[in-house]
C-alpha cells in the first residue's frame, strides 16, 4: 500500500506547493488526481516518485520511506522523454539492462506487442507520432513491472481522438499486472473513465479538497447517465475547491455590478 | 560522406543550371592556387626567377617523389602519426574522463575546474622546457605536449555539454535508478556525443599543431624534423613538401574521425540518406 502522510512542499523560492496532503492508495487501485493548473499535482507525483523530496511529511510505500526513486515505482511524464539515441526497442528495454539478454528481448517484444508498435521496434524515436511516442513511454514504464505507476498528465499533449484511444489502452495494459495507478489529469472525463477514486485538489497551497469514489463497472460507457452523474459530481467538487477564490471574485464583481445597477 | 549524399539528392531536385553552379563553385576555388602554381612554374621555366627560395610545383613534386622512393617520407610520416596518435589518445582519454567527472560531480568541478582553467591560460608551448626537464628530450615529452594540447578542448567540451544536458532526460535515468557510472555511460555520454565529436575534431586539430612544436624541440624523424632539416640545409622544397604532407594528413585524419563517429550520430541526423527508409 502507498501512504502519503501530511505531505508538504515548500520550494526554495518560498512557493508553498503542497500542505498537509494525506492519502492512502490501495494495491491495484486507480486514483485520479484532478485540480487546476498550479495546485501542486506534479509536485505531489514527484514526491511519490522520489525524484523530489517533500519538505514535510513522508511518502511510505510498503514500509519504505520514499526518498529516492524506488524500483517498484514508475512514472510517465507529460512528454514521452524517449532517449533519442536509442531505438524504440532499446528505449523500452532501458530499465532491463541488468536482465539476461534473452529475457530482455522477450519482455521488450511482448511490451511492444501490447502497445501495438511491434513494427516500430527498430525505428528512431524521432520517427514516431506523439501518440506512438507516448505509447513507447508507457511500454518502457510497464516493462519494468512497477507496482505503482505514476502518470503526470500523460495524454494532455495529444489530440482528443488519440487521447481516448490511449485511455482505453492504458486500462487494457493495467489489467495485465494490475499495478497501482496514480493518474494526474485536468481532463475530468479521463479521470472518470480510468479511476476508482478521484482526488480533487485545491491550490495555494495545494491540498486535497475532496475525494469521490467512482463506483462504475468497467469498461465504462462515456455516454451513460451514470458516467454523466459522476462527472457532474467531480465538476461540482472542482467548483467547490475553487470556492474561496470564486467568492472573493464574486464579492468584487457583485458590488461593482450592484453599483452599476444602482446608477 | 554525408556531404556527398546531400549534394546528390539536392542536385536531383534542382534544375540543370544550379547543378552547373554546384560543380563550378569548387572549381572557382581551385582557380587561384592552380593559376598561381602554373604561373610560377612558367616564370621559373622562362628563367625569370631561379625558383631557389620559392620552388615551383615540379620541383616540389620531385622532392616528394625522391622522399617517397627512398622511404624517407614514410618513415617521417609514421613517426609523426604515431606521436599524434599517442598524444591524441592520451589527451582524449584524460579530457573525456575528467570532463565527464567534473561535469557530473559539482564537488569535483569546484575542486578541479579552477586549477584546470588556470593551466589552460598558459600557452601550451610554454610547457616545453619543463617537459624536457621532466620527461627528457625523447618521445615522452613530445607525446605529453600533444596530449596537453588535445586535453583542454575535450575536457571543456565534455564538461560544458554535460552541464547542458536536458534535466528531463536525466530524470529518466534517475527513475530507472542508474548508478553514477550508469548515468554517465547511458545518459550523459550519449547526450553529449554530438558536442563531443566537435571537441574531438578540434582536439585533433590542436594535436597536429602541437606535434610540430614537439618535433621542433629536437627530433631525428617526423615531418617537423623535415621542416627544420629543410631550413638548416636551405632546402625550401623539403619544407613545402612537409607542409603539404601535414595538410593532407590533417585533413585525412579529420575526415576519418568524422566518418568513424558518423554511425553513432545517425539518430540525430536530420537528413536521411536515400538508401535508408
Ligand atoms: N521547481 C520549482 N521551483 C519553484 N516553484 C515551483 C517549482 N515547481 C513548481 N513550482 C510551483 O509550485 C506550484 C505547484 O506546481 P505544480 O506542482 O507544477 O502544479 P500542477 O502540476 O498542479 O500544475 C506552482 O505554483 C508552481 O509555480
Ligand atoms: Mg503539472
Amino acid at each position: 500500500m502507498l501512504t502519503l502522510k501530511h505531505i508538504g512542499k515548500t520550494y526554495p523560492n518560498g512557493v508553498r506547493a503542497l500542505d498537509g496532503v494525506s492519502l492512502d492508495v490501495e494495491l491495484g487501485e486507480i486514483v485520479a488526481v484532478v485540480g487546476g493548473s498550479g495546485c501542486g499535482k506534479s509536485t505531489l507525483l514527484r514526491a511519490i516518485s522520489g525524484l523530489d523530496r517533500p519538505t514535510q511529511g513522508a511518502v511510505v510505500f510498503k514500509d519504505d520511506i520514499i526518498s529516492e526513486p524506488h524500483e517498484k515505482i514508475g512514472i510517465i511524464f507529460q512528454e514521452p522523454r524517449l532517449l533519442p539515441w536509442l531505438t524504440v526497442a532499446e528505449n523500452v528495454g532501458f530499465g532491463l539492462a541488468d536482465r539476461p539478454k534473452d529475457e530482455r528481448k522477450a519482455r521488450v517484444a511482448r511490451a511492444l506487442e501490447r502497445v501495438g508498435l511491434t513494427e516500430k521496434a527498430n525505428v528512431w524515436p524521432r520517427e514516431l507520432s506523439g501518440g506512438q511516442a507516448q505509447r513507447v513511454a508507457i511500454a518502457r514504464a510497464l516493462v519494468a513491472r512497477p507496482e505503482v505507476l505514476l502518470l503526470d498528465e500523460p495524454f494532455s499533449a495529444l489530440d482528443a481522438f488519440t487521447r481516448i484511444d490511449l485511455q482505453d489502452h492504458l486500462l487494457d495494459l493495467w489489467a495485465d499486472q494490475k499495478p497501482t495507478l496514480v493518474h494526474v489529469t485536468h481532463d475530468v472525463d479521463e479521470a472518470i473513465v480510468l479511476a476508482d477514486r478521484v482526488v480533487v485538489m485545491r491550490p495555494r497551497p495545494g491540498r486535497v479538497a475532496d475525494e469521490i469514489v467512482i463506483d462504475l463497472p468497467r469498461p465504462r460507457d462515456r455516454q451513460s447517465a451514470a458516467f454523466d452523474f459522476a462527472k457532474r459530481r467531480v465538476l461540482a467538487a472542482l467548483d467547490r475547491s475553487l470556492d474561496r477564490a470564486v467568492r472573493v471574485d464574486d464579492g468584487e464583481t457583485k458590488s461593482e455590478a450592484g453599483a452599476a445597477l444602482w446608477w | 560522406m554525408s556531404f556527398e549524399a546531400e549534394g546528390a539528392t539536392a542536385s536531383e531536385s534542382k534544375p540543370a543550371g544550379e547543378r552547373v553552379v554546384r560543380w563550378a563553385r569548387p572549381v572557382l576555388g581551385l582557380l587561384l592556387p592552380v593559376g598561381l602554381a602554373l604561373g610560377w612554374e612558367i616564370v621559373v621555366w622562362l628563367g625569370i626567377s631561379d625558383g631557389r627560395l620559392v620552388p615551383p610545383p615540379s620541383r616540389i613534386y620531385e622532392e616528394f617523389a625522391e622522399l617517397a622512393r627512398s622511404g624517407e617520407l614514410l618513415r617521417h610520416l609514421i613517426a609523426t602519426l604515431m606521436r599524434v596518435a599517442a598524444g591524441f589518445g592520451l589527451g582524449t582519454l584524460a579530457g573525456t574522463l575528467l570532463g565527464a567527472i567534473a561535469g557530473y560531480s559539482g564537488l569535483v568541478r569546484r575542486l578541479v575546474d579552477p586549477s584546470l582553467q588556470g593551466l589552460r591560460a598558459v600557452p601550451s608551448i610554454a610547457w616545453i622546457p619543463l617537459f624536457i626537464l621532466w620527461l627528457g628530450i625523447f618521445e615522452t615529452s613530445k607525446v605529453a605536449l600533444i596530449a596537453v594540447g588535445v586535453f583542454f578542448p575535450i575536457y571543456l567540451g565534455v564538461m560544458d555539454a554535460i552541464l547542458s544536458v536536458d534535466r528531463k532526460i536525466v530524470e529518466v535515468g534517475r527513475v530507472f535508478r542508474l548508478s553514477g557510472a550508469g548515468m554517465v555511460r547511458r545518459i550523459l555520454l550519449p547526450a553529449v556525443l554530438p558536442t563531443y565529436v566537435v571537441s574531438l575534431r578540434s582536439g585533433l586539430g590542436l594535436g597536429w599543431m602541437f606535434v610540430i612544436a614537439a618535433e621542433f624541440m629536437g627530433a631525428s624523424e617526423g615531418l617537423g624534423y623535415l621542416l627544420i632539416d629543410g631550413q638548416q640545409l636551405g632546402k625550401p622544397t623539403e619544407i613545402v613538401a612537409a607542409i603539404l604532407a601535414f595538410a593532407v594528413l590533417g585533413k585525412a585524419t579529420d575526415a576519418i574521425l568524422a566518418a568513424v563517429m558518423a554511425p553513432f550520430l545517425r539518430w540525430q541526423d536530420v537528413f536521411k540518406p536515400a538508401g535508408e527508409q
